[in-house]
């Protein structure tokens, strides 16, 4: 144990521990802004310095360890000075318009400065602009940049694909596209996890919210919503629900209030996911088609975008599956329009996604009979649907619990796991094994694939099955950095799986791009417990029970995987444009 | 009244010299890497604010170039801009009235030759095209990449044995470099902006003298796999070392006694005493590498024999054949080259020169070797002829300083003229064209000859030390391609159409330093390693201390002293005198770990394995 004294008090941390974390044990924060622990200790925004007694010089808490006999102020009249004008310099070179900014309220340079008690910025103010396709669903505003570097190691350490890098030196040093490219050029996976990484507004995903209030205006529009697992594990978070309270039930509600015609809960084609996906991989599984390489998930498009630009060779082995979410829009424009009598280009289909990456993949054509569109419409994360709650001026505990509109309503808790990693594969192995045997497993017979904690075991979780003589090796990655890691070695033939769930954000869904956020904090794995518990309380727990998906097959799709199931439900991944 | 006053500087003026001393080190240490366009800005700024207002080009054209520059960097010009900005400079150029004003036009205009390239991305692409990738300048400078941070702080808290297996990770050879490594980690010190740079080949030497033998670590599991290595210089027993450590079997073939190539047989025991050269030679013996001696290639063994005996084989034979003059008689009695010479004292075969006039010809380090070397062996006079100055000597300025305590005369702007033989075929003088110091071309004085009559210089030898080669004959029958004097590889040490072989070192780069070789040994045991198939890494477990936090007030350097010169001609031992542990202490504490403050921190501040 290390003894030193902070602020007057007498404390004892253990060996290795820097200063900042030896002083938030004993209830004193430092205030911070690039600081993201374990990933960007570099002391780079000076905000979090103190005064080490018999020093002139101030000294950073987040990247120096506590030393025996130290003496520490967090907070004495020359850190308070030094560390004041060090956030007036910040705000001199940022775009301080805080009430168009979309972090208003969630900032961590406002709530520094806030706390600072800064009311004058006495410096020129020095603000950079950059040209930005702003049709692009990441978008970065360079007069908020406060170059603090955390998208940069954040894409690098955890994503590992280096989309961001450090430009230029000297007062012009800035942060750009790596390597001189446009983002559109860059291998970009949209996985938005620079975004939720952001202390402030630089970064942030396409606002759609705009396209759907036009939508609900426009009187010759249907619109019809869906919302994704994961986002019910997060969306109370920022309207003060508990999460017991933040049911999914509350989020139909208010998209109802809001002026949507329909509303869905992606979950039911969760359900339609895993009959498709599951069925394809018993089918190529048993006709020996993974003996060298791997089926991997096809439902999560950071993936998907990650996979074709950095292992382009590997993408035949994606299933051809479509992710829920397409899969809805497809069956919304045909089946759906059909049930409501009306042409599938009446259809507005919005869906509320935990994800940035689905803005891009919303992209993706729908050619059905006459009709050449999109599944879906528009794109809005869990964090856009927030703000049209609030922009819809919606008392959140007026909000009740509704049921998703007929005919398809339900959605098991195979489905609602989706939004953790691991999920995918449970609900698939569920429903692979009653394929293969013809009687449910155990309902938790899957388990093993379960992360065991946030980016336990480097994201990895490896599982063998033995369903009667039949072995099924299977692996779970969450974390494009670690994904990629488990590609190499599969690539290299020292890792041999028949079928591998692979979700570009650390913890799945719930770790998403478009999730609520809280600098400093990882809230993942929490979330993803909340969709297990869930899991546990459905009624049905097999995507196959899904009497809304039966009723589905018999009156539409026949069957998985039939022709209809293949031109609606599937697609060819294409390499270009990823 | 009083006519006349002595001036006293003004206190305004003398913190100014201080200052100026400041900017001098600040520049010094300017890191690699910089945007060249925002460094012209810079300095046109400060060559502006010299301006003594007088004259027009100066006083409003210097401001309105820096416009340009600004409106290139804002993303504000076009490449018109660049056309008006060409003219304008060249204009003040070639109007100014004095330096201050076509000086500083002219530090523009180079640049807008120099690099327009970056000019234009940003100009085009609102981009820089310099990357800043290598923070730590010690580290960055390093050919080897030395983790120098690292082992200056286990030096500092005496942790010399963790030093050596720290520095082994990149370099085999730290006792050699401790002694004689040309140190260019040295330049960009940032410590430079505080006071001076960290001495870090003393505290290499240092952590050489005080830790005691050092095993090296232990090789991966054996692959199988064999590789010839031809020449037992620094870059051949490197690249044996770290493919020893992969796992791999090495056998070194050595055309001398022994091994070391130029470390024993070029460097005198003066500089590098051989039982220290064996220091680091044994340890990497120990880690199982074969040794061949008195293997000449060509004559004794063939490439191609190589190539069929092994998986791998790597060209390391450094550049150890001698330049000529070209003058007639050079092949007379008493004439020799440096390479020679050198050699002949390596192998103890001692020349005795009591009473004997002795000429070297060259100013590099090699004709320093060569001149204190003489001097030991008894010469009444030595001295050095050199076609230009001091100042423009490549050999290192201590080198220099060295020679001359130890009584070399130094000849100048003397150029080799003809030689004068007896009748014996025996050198008896050297007649030398005086030359004057003329214009500089490409950054360096030229030199012009005066007009005088040729000087004659008497000598009984004559050493000739212009420069290496390698020997060429062999390698170009065996179809390895050979340009100047060298063997032209790619930058990854192979060759197009020759699979398995590689090469590096001198016999690649020219003539060269010892870090240098062993940085391309470690190029190549990486490429070799990754041909036969593996993907082993070189890393060190050593615990680097934490930075510490220490206000960084100005300190002076310690520099290593020297024995007396009177005593120190009189036999081969160290000229050098290590540092005392408290003086390492006190120096290693100067470092300002730029591996923890600053960049370094953020990116590329420790490469743990390579």
């Amino acid at each position: 144990m290390v003894n030193l004294t902070i602020d007057g008090k007498a404390i004892s941390v253990e060996e290795n521990t820097t200063i900042m974390e030896a002083a938030a044990q004993n209830g004193i924060p430092i205030p911070k802004l690039c600081y993201l622990k374990g990933i960007n200790e570099i002391a780079a925004c000076r905000v979090c310095v103190v005064e080490l007694e018999g020093k002139e010089k101030l000294i950073t808490s987040c990247n120096n360890i506590a030393k025996d006999g130290m003496v520490i102020y967090t907070n004495s009249p020359k850190v308070r000075k030094h560390r004041r004008t060090t956030v007036e310099l910040i705000l001199s070179q940022h775009d301080c318009q805080c009430v168009t900014c979309s972090r208003s309220g969630n900032c961590s340079l406002q709530k520094v400065a806030n706390d600072l008690n800064i009311l004058e910025i006495p410096f020129k103010m020095q603000l950079e602009k950059q040209p930005w396709n702003k049709q692009f669903p990441l978008i970065r505003d360079s007069s908020k940049c406060i170059k603090c570097m955390r998208c940069v190691q954040v894409c690098e350490k955890v994503q590992g694909l280096g989309v961001w890098d450090v430009e230029g030196t000297g007062s012009r040093t800035t942060i750009n596209v790596a390597g001189h490219r446009k983002i559109e050029d860059a291998a970009c996976s949209l996985c938005g996890q620079c975004i939720t990484h952001c202390p402030v507004g630089a970064l942030s995903a396409r606002d759609d919210t705009e396209k759907v209030w036009d939508a609900i205006a426009d009187k010759d529009k249907i619109v019809v919503a869906q919302v994704a697992p994961a986002v019910r594990a997060a969306w109370g978070e920022e309207l003060g629900f508990t999460q017991e309270e933040a049911t999914v039930g509350k989020i139909l509600d208010a998209l109802k209030k809001i002026g949507a015609d329909y509303v869905f809960d992606t979950t039911f084609s969760a359900d339609l996911t895993i009959m498709e996906e599951g069925t394809e991989f018993l089918h190529r599984f048993t006709s020996g088609e993974l003996k060298d390489r791997p089926m991997f998930t096809s439902c999560c498009p950071g993936w998907l975008r990650f996979i074709k630009s950095q292992f382009p060779h590997l993408v035949k082995q994606l299933s051809s599956a479509k992710s829920p979410q397409q899969m809805f829009g497809a069956v919304m424009k045909s089946y759906f329009a059909e049930k409501l009598g009306v042409a599938p280009e009446k259809i507005y289909t919005v869906s509320v996604m935990p994800c940035v990456a689905k803005k891009g993949e919303r992209e993706m054509e729908l050619f059905y009979q006459e009709y050449a569109g999109h599944d879906i419409d528009a794109v809005i994360t869990t964090r856009e649907l927030v703000k049209m709650i609030r922009s819809a001026h919606i008392s959140p505990d007026t909000l009740e619990d509704i049921e998703s509109d007929r005919p398809m309503q339900e959605g098991t808790g195979a489905g609602v796991i989706f939004g953790a990693t691991g999920g995918v594969m449970e609900a698939a192995l569920r429903t692979a094994y009653y394929l293969l045997k013809g009687e449910n497993p155990p309902e938790d017979a899957f388990k093993a694939v379960r992360s065991q904690g946030f980016n336990e075991n480097n994201g990895v979780q490896e599982a063998e099955f033995a369903i009667d003589d039949v072995k099924v090796r299977t692996a779970v990655v969450s974390g494009l950095g670690n994904a990629r890691a488990l590609l190499n070695k599969i690539d290299r033939g020292e890792l041999h799986y028949d079928f591998v769930e692979v979700m570009a954000c650390p913890g799945g869904c719930v770790g998403g791009g478009g999730q609520p956020i809280h600098d400093g904090e990882e809230r993942a794995f929490e979330r993803g417990k909340n969709l297990y518990d869930l899991d546990v309380r459905s009624e049905h727990r097999f995507s196959h029970e899904n009497r809304d998906i039966q009723a589905l097959y018999a009156e539409y799709f026949e069957k998985p995987e039939s022709h209809k199931a293949h031109m609606l439900l599937h697609t060819e991944h294409r390499l270009e444009g990823f | 009244m009083s006519r006349l006053e002595i001036a006293s500087p003004k206190r305004a003026r003398i913190v100014m010299e201080g200052l100026y001393k400041d900017l001098e080190r600040r520049i010094e240490s300017s890191p690699p890497g910089l945007c060249p366009v925002d460094m012209a800005r810079a300095f046109l700024e400060l060559c502006h604010a010299q301006t003594c207002g007088k004259c027009v080009p100066c006083r409003i054209g210097l401001g309105q170039l820096n416009n340009f520059i600004k409106d290139v960097l804002d993303g504000n010009a076009t490449m018109e801009t660049l056309e008006i900005m060409e003219q304008t400079a060249l204009s003040i150029m070639e109007s100014a009235d004095c330096a201050i004003g076509y000086e500083a036009a002219n530090m523009v205009y180079k640049g807008l030759i120099g690099y327009r390239d970056d000019y234009v991305e940003h100009i085009k692409n609102g981009r820089c095209t310099c990357t800043y990738n290598q923070p730590v300048p010690c580290v960055s400078l390093c050919p080897a990449h030395v983790d120098i941070p690292g082992y200056v702080a286990l030096v500092g808290e005496g942790r010399y044995a963790d030093a050596i297996r720290l520095i082994r990770k990149d370099n085999p050879f730290p006792t050699t470099c401790g002694f004689i490594c040309e140190h260019p980690c040295e330049a960009r010190c940032r410590r430079n902006m505080v006071d001076d740079s960290i001495n870090i080949r003393g505290l290499k030497r240092v952590a050489a003298d005080f830790a005691g033998e050092v095993e090296p670590p232990a090789c991966a599991p054996s692959t199988g796999k064999k590789i010839a290595i031809l020449g037992g210089g620094p870059g051949g027993l490197s690249a044996a070392y770290y493919l020893q450590l992969m796992g791999h079997q090495t056998t070194v073939y050595e055309m001398l006694p022994k091994l070391g190539g130029m470390l024993r047989y070029g460097i005198p025991n003066y500089r590098l005493p051989k039982e220290r050269l064996d220091d680091d030679i044994n340890a990497i013996l120990k880690t199982g590498v074969e040794v061949k001696y008195g293997m000449k290639i060509g004559q004794d063994i063939t490439i191609q024999e190589l190539r069929d005996q092994y998986d791998a084989v790597l060209i390391t034979i450094g550049a150890s054949t001698d330049k000529k003059l070209g003058l007639e008689g050079e092949d007379a009695e008493g004439i020799l080259s440096a390479v020679q010479f050198l050699r002949n004292v390596g192998k103890n075969e001692i020349m005795d020169l009591s009473g004997k006039e002795v000429a070297v010809i060259g100013g590099g380090n090699v004709s320093m070797d060569a001149v204190r070397t003489a001097k030991r062996l008894g010469a009444k006079k030595v001295s050095i002829v050199y076609r230009r100055r001091v100042a423009d000597m490549t050999a290192l300025p201590a080198e220099i300083e060295g020679a001359v305590a130890e009584g070399i005369e130094l000849q100048t702007l003397k150029a080799p003229a003809s030689i004068d033989v007896d009748e014996n075929h025996h050198v008896k003088g050297i007649y030398v064209t005086p030359q004057m110091v003329s214009a500089i071309r490409d950054g360096r004085a030229s030199i012009k000859p005066t007009g005088e009559d040729d000087i004659y210089i008497p000598c009984d030898v004559l050493i000739v030390a212009i420069g290496q080669n390698i020997e060429t004959g062999h390698f170009e029958k065996a179809g390895i391609p050979v340009e100047r004097g060298k063997i032209i590889t790619k930058s990854t040490g192979t060759f197009e159409n020759l699979p398995g072989v590689f090469a590096g070192g001198d016999c690649a780069s020219g003539p060269a330093s010892v870090i240098k070789a062993i940085a391309a040994a470690k190029v190549v045991a990486a490429n070799i390693d990754e041909y036969l198939g593996y993907h082993h890494v070189i890393s060190c477990d050593v615990e680097i201390p934490e930075a510490r936090l220490d206000d960084r007030t100005p300190c002076g350097r310690v520099n290593l002293t020297e024995r007396e010169a009177c005593e120190r001609v009189c036999d081969f031992e160290g000229v050098e005198n290590c540092m005392t542990e408290k003086e390492a202490k006190q120096e290693a504490s100067r470092c300002l770990r730029c591996d923890h403050f600053g960049y370094g921190i953020f990116k590329g501040g420790r490469e743990t394995l390579w």
